[in-house]
C-alpha cells in the first residue's frame, strides 16, 4: 500500500512537468502582444512596452522562459508576477480558498441529495417515486446552468428575499449556499442517475439475495451490503467533480459574483497573463491528481478484492 | 490538561463571538450613521456621513496616478487625488481645483500658482514641488508608468527622461522649474492650447514625499490630497473603501461619508444587486438588461450621452482604398449604413446615431459636421460609390475583436452595406482584442475596414481630432494624411485663445467629411441607474457619477 502511494506520488512529477510545459507553450503561442493591449484603442508607448516586456521576460525564447519559471517555483516558491505587479501566489492564496468553499458546498449538496435520490429511485425502480426522480434529473441536466442560476437567484434572493443575491469576495458560508446549490445541481442529477443504475444492478446480485435469505434486516442489507458495493462508480464521479467544480464554475461565479478560480483564470487568459494562467492550472492539475489518487485508494477500502501492492 | 483544553476552546468561542459582533456592529455603524450628531446634512434630507457603494472592477495596475489608463483604477484615483483642474459636470470646461492661476501668453510657457494651505492625507503640505517631482517621476522611463507617453510628452526635457531607446540621460525635465512653495513654471516643446485640459487628467496629480521611498507599497495604499482618503486596506477582488478627508480644502466637498468601490465579476451580478438595493450606484447596465432596466428602475434609470464614439476606419495605406476619387466610395459606404435602425434594434437605445467625429458633451462638439454623409440614403450611396469607381474587388471585410459585444452590430452594419450597395461585406472577428489591435496598429488590415473607437481623455474636441487624424499621430490607425487638416490643428494647438482654438479644430473637423478617413457610427450613452438609498446622482461627461455630490438618504 505504502509503496503504491509512493509510486503514484512520484508519477505526479512528470505529469506536473508535462502539463506546465504544455500550458506554457499554449499561452506563449497565443497571438497578440498583451502589453500593447493595456493601452486599449489608443496608441501604445513603445518605450513602456519594451521595458515592461523585458521586465516580465517576454522576449526570451520559450525554453528559457519556461526554465526560469520552473526555477523560481522550485527555489523560491515564486509563481511569477501578474501584469499589475502582484505576485501570482498571493492571487492564488486569495481565489483557491473561495473556490474550495464553493466546491465544498456543491459537493456536500451533491452527496446528500444525489445519493438520497439515487437510492430512493433505485429501490423503487419503475414506481412513481423513481419516475419523478428521473424526470427531475432529466430537467436539471437539460437546463443550461445560467438559466437555472438566474431563475433561482431571482426567485430566492429577490422575490422571496431569503438571502443576498450575490456573494462578493468575503465569501461567507451562508452566502455561498445558493451558488453552491446551483453549481452542484448538475452533479446531483448525474450522481442520482449513476447511483440508481448501480443500485438496480446490485439488487439482483447473489450476495444481496443471500443476505436477505439468511434473514438480515432490510436496513442492514441496504446500507452495508447494497450501498457499500454500489459506491465505486459514485466515488469515481464525486472524486473527479472537486477539480471540475473548482476550475469550471465560471458561469456560476459570474452570476453570483464569486471571484473564484474560474473567473480569475478566464480573465488571465483574456489578458494573456501567462504566470497567472499557468499557476492556477498547475494547482488544478495537482488537485485532480490528488483526487484521483484518493479515489483509487478508496476502491480498496470499499472492495476488499482490490489490493494495491 | 483537560481543564486547559476547555479554557482554550472557551476563549476561542468568545473570540469568534467577538469577531461576529464586531462585524455586525460595524454594519450598524453604516446604517445608523444618519443619526450621528453634528453631521451636516447634504440636502434632500440626506446625511454627510452615509457611505454608498459603487459598481467597479479590480484596478488593473497599482494605484499610482501616472499608471492608471483604465477606468477602474482611474476613477478611484480621481477621488483620492486632486490636480490643478477638475472638469465641470455639465459642459466639461476646466474648473480650477488646486490651481490659483495658470498664466500663459503663448500657450508654451506657463506660470502656475497653486492654492496654499492644502495638505495630503498624511498631513504634509502640498507644494509646487509636490507637482514637479510627481511629473518628473511619472515621465521617467525607468519608472514604467503607463501614462508617461503621451501625457508628459509636451513638456520640454521629456525626451531626456523618456528616450526612444536606452537609459534616461536626465532625472528631471528641463521645462519644469520650482519658483517658490506655491509657484512653478512649465515650458513645453511647442505651444499646446489644450494643456490646461490635460492638467485635469489624473496623471498630473501631486504626490507626497512618502511616495518616493516605496512607490510599489504606495500603489497599494495611496495617500493623496483629494476629497476622499483610503478607509482600510485595498481588499483585492473584493472592494476598496474610501472615506471623506476632513482636511479637504477644495470647493467640491463630499455630500456623503465615503464610497465603497465594490468589485464585480460581471455586470449582470451588479445589476441584480442594484435591483435588490444591495448596490447603490451602477456603472453600466449590462446589455442583456437594456430592454427592461427602465421598467425596473423607473425614475432611477439614467440615459445620457458620454464622451465616447464608435467608428469604422478605412485602411488608407492600401492604395486600392486611398487612390484619388475613392473618397466618394468611402462616403457612399457611410451613406449605406442605417444608423437609426441599428441603434434602436441592436443597441436598444444605448447608443445614439453619430453625425460628427466628436461626441456630445465635449467642448467644441458641433452637430452635423458629417452632414448628409451620415444619413441613410440608398440612392445617393449607390451613385457616389459608382462615381468613385466602385468598391475595390466588390468586397469589404471589417476586422474587429470577437471578445467583446461587437459581433451583432458589425453584422448589422455589413448587412446594411451589402443590401444597399450589392457588394460583399463580411465581419472578420479576431479572437482577442490583442490580436485585432496588433493587426490594426501595425497597419496590416487588408480588407479595407476595421472597428475603432475613441474615449475622450479630456473633454475638448481637439482630443478627438488631432490625436486620431493628424499625419503621423500615434493613434492615426487609418494612416490618414491631409496637409490642410494638419495645418489647422497645429494652429489650434498653438492658439493661446482657447475659444478660437476650438473653432479651428471645428474647421479641421469639417475637412473630414470630404475625405471620410473613418466613418462615425454612434455615440455611447451612459445607460445606468441607482438604488432607492441614494439621491442627487448625476453622471458627468465621461460616464462616471459625480461622486462627491451623491447624497445618501437616512
Amino acid at each position: 500500500m505504502g509503496r503504491y502511494v509512493a509510486r503514484r506520488l512520484l508519477q505526479m512529477i512528470p505529469v506536473f512537468l508535462g502539463t506546465t510545459f504544455l500550458i506554457y507553450v499554449m499561452v506563449y503561442s497565443l497571438p497578440g502582444d498583451p502589453i500593447s493591449a493595456l493601452y486599449g484603442d489608443k496608441a501604445a508607448d513603445k518605450v513602456f512596452v519594451a521595458s515592461k516586456r523585458k521586465e516580465l521576460g517576454l522576449d526570451d525564447p520559450l525554453v528559457v522562459q519556461y526554465f526560469n519559471y520552473l526555477k523560481n517555483i522550485v527555489l523560491h516558491w515564486d509563481f511569477g508576477k501578474a501584469f499589475n505587479g502582484q505576485p501570482v501566489w498571493n492571487e492564488m492564496k486569495r481565489v483557491f480558498p473561495i473556490s474550495l468553499k464553493l466546491a465544498t458546498v456543491a459537493i456536500g449538496f451533491e452527496i446528500v441529495v444525489g445519493v438520497a435520490l439515487g437510492v430512493l429511485s433505485g429501490l423503487r425502480r419503475g414506481k412513481f417515486a423513481d419516475r419523478i426522480v428521473l424526470v427531475i434529473t432529466l430537467l436539471i441536466i437539460s437546463i443550461p446552468i445560467f438559466v437555472l442560476g438566474r431563475v433561482i437567484q431571482w426567485t430566492v434572493a429577490i422575490k422571496w428575499d431569503l438571502t443576498k443575491p450575490t456573494v462578493g469576495g468575503e465569501a461567507h458560508w451562508a452566502d455561498l449556499m445558493m451558488p453552491g446549490f446551483v453549481l452542484g445541481a448538475l452533479a446531483v442529477a448525474f450522481l442520482a442517475r449513476v447511483t440508481r443504475t448501480s443500485i438496480v444492478e446490485n439488487l439482483r446480485a447473489d450476495y444481496i439475495r443471500t443476505a436477505t435469505a439468511k434473514g438480515l434486516p432490510r436496513r442492514r442489507v441496504i446500507t452495508v451490503h447494497l450501498l457499500r458495493n454500489s459506491m465505486i462508480p459514485m466515488v469515481t464521479l464525486i472524486g473527479t467533480d472537486l477539480g471540475t467544480l473548482m476550475g469550471g464554475a465560471i458561469v456560476t461565479e459570474g452570476i453570483f459574483n464569486v471571484p473564484g478560480v474560474g473567473y480569475t483564470l478566464f480573465q488571465a487568459i483574456r489578458l494573456k497573463e501567462g504566470p497567472t494562467v499557468i499557476g492556477i492550472v498547475t494547482v488544478l492539475v495537482l488537485i485532480f491528481l490528488a483526487c484521483s489518487l484518493i479515489v483509487d485508494l478508496l476502491y480498496a477500502v470499499l472492495d476488499p478484492r482490490i489490493r494495491y501492492a | 490538561m483537560r481543564g486547559s483544553t476547555r479554557v482554550k476552546i472557551g476563549t476561542a468561542v468568545v473570540a469568534i463571538a467577538l469577531a461576529a459582533t464586531a462585524c455586525s456592529s460595524s454594519d450598524d455603524d453604516t446604517k445608523s450613521s444618519g443619526s450621528t450628531p453634528g453631521a451636516s446634512a447634504g440636502g434632500d434630507g440626506g446625511t454627510a456621513t452615509g457611505v454608498y457603494s459603487y459598481q467597479s472592477g479590480e484596478p488593473q495596475n497599482p494605484l499610482q496616478p501616472a499608471n492608471a489608463n483604465e477606468n477602474q483604477g482611474g476613477r478611484i484615483l480621481q477621488n483620492l487625488f486632486r490636480g490643478l483642474y477638475t472638469f465641470d459636470a455639465k459642459d466639461g470646461h476646466p474648473v480650477p481645483a488646486m490651481a490659483q492661476s495658470v498664466d500663459t501668453k503663448d500657450a508654451q510657457n506657463y506660470t502656475i500658482k497653486i492654492k496654499s494651505g492644502w495638505t495630503f492625507h498624511d498631513g504634509t503640505p502640498v507644494t509646487a514641488k509636490s507637482f514637479v517631482d510627481a511629473w518628473n517621476w511619472g515621465a521617467n522611463a525607468k519608472n514604467k508608468q503607463l501614462s508617461a507617453d503621451p501625457w508628459f510628452a509636451d513638456i520640454e526635457g521629456f525626451k531626456d527622461v523618456h528616450p526612444e531607446s536606452g537609459d534616461p540621460t536626465a532625472q528631471t525635465m528641463s521645462g519644469l522649474k520650482v519658483v517658490d512653495d506655491t509657484t512653478f513654471t512649465v515650458k513645453l516643446y511647442g505651444p499646446v492650447s489644450s494643456f490646461t485640459y490635460k492638467l485635469g487628467y489624473i496623471a498630473f496629480a501631486p504626490l507626497p514625499q512618502a511616495f518616493y521611498s516605496d512607490p510599489a507599497k504606495f500603489g497599494e495604499n495611496p495617500v493623496g490630497n483629494g476629497p476622499y482618503q483610503m478607509d482600510g486596506a485595498w481588499e483585492h477582488k473584493v472592494h476598496l473603501k474610501v472615506k471623506t478627508f476632513p482636511g479637504y480644502k477644495g470647493d467640491d466637498k463630499p455630500k456623503n461619508g465615503g464610497i465603497d468601490f465594490k468589485f464585480y465579476t460581471s455586470a449582470e451580478a451588479a445589476y441584480t444587486d442594484l435591483v435588490s438595493n444591495n448596490l447603490d450606484v451602477m456603472d453600466q447596465v449590462p446589455t442583456t438588461q437594456l430592454g427592461k432596466y427602465k421598467q425596473d428602475l423607473g425614475s432611477r434609470a439614467v440615459d445620457q450621452p458620454q464622451a465616447s464614439i464608435q467608428m469604422v476606419g478605412f485602411a488608407l495605406y492600401d492604395p486600392a482604398w486611398s487612390a484619388p476619387g475613392k473618397e466618394k466610395v468611402r462616403q457612399g459606404i457611410s451613406l449605406a449604413i442605417d444608423r437609426d435602425t441599428i441603434t434602436k434594434t441592436v443597441f436598444k437605445g444605448s447608443r445614439s446615431p453619430a453625425d460628427s467625429w466628436v461626441s456630445p458633451g465635449i467642448n467644441g462638439f458641433l452637430k452635423g459636421t458629417c452632414g448628409d454623409f451620415c444619413k441613410f440614403d440608398k440612392d445617393k450611396a449607390k451613385a457616389l460609390v459608382a462615381e468613385g469607381g466602385g468598391v475595390p474587388n466588390n468586397k469589404i471585410t471589417l476586422i474587429y475583436n470577437g471578445d467583446a459585444n461587437h459581433k451583432e452590430w458589425v453584422d448589422a452594419t455589413c448587412n446594411s452595406i451589402r443590401q444597399t450597395l450589392n457588394v460583399e461585406c463580411v465581419g472578420e472577428p479576431k479572437p482577442t482584442f490583442k490580436e485585432s489591435r496588433d493587426i490594426i496598429q501595425n497597419k496590416k488590415v487588408t480588407g479595407g475596414m476595421f472597428r475603432t473607437g475613441w474615449q475622450a481623455d479630456y473633454p475638448l474636441n481637439g482630443n478627438f481630432l488631432a490625436d486620431i487624424y493628424r499625419t503621423g499621430a500615434a493613434s492615426n490607425d487609418s494612416g490618414y494624411s491631409n496637409p490642410k487638416f494638419d495645418d489647422l490643428t497645429k494652429q489650434a494647438d498653438a492658439n493661446p485663445d482657447l475659444s478660437a482654438a476650438v473653432k479651428q479644430y471645428q474647421d479641421a473637423e469639417k475637412l473630414l467629411a470630404n475625405d471620410m478617413p473613418q466613418i462615425p457610427l454612434w455615440y455611447y450613452q451612459s445607460t445606468t441607474g441607482y438604488s432607492t438609498k441614494v439621491s442627487n446622482v448625476t453622471y458627468v461627461w465621461n460616464g462616471d457619477p459625480d461622486f462627491t455630490n451623491v447624497v445618501v438618504k437616512k
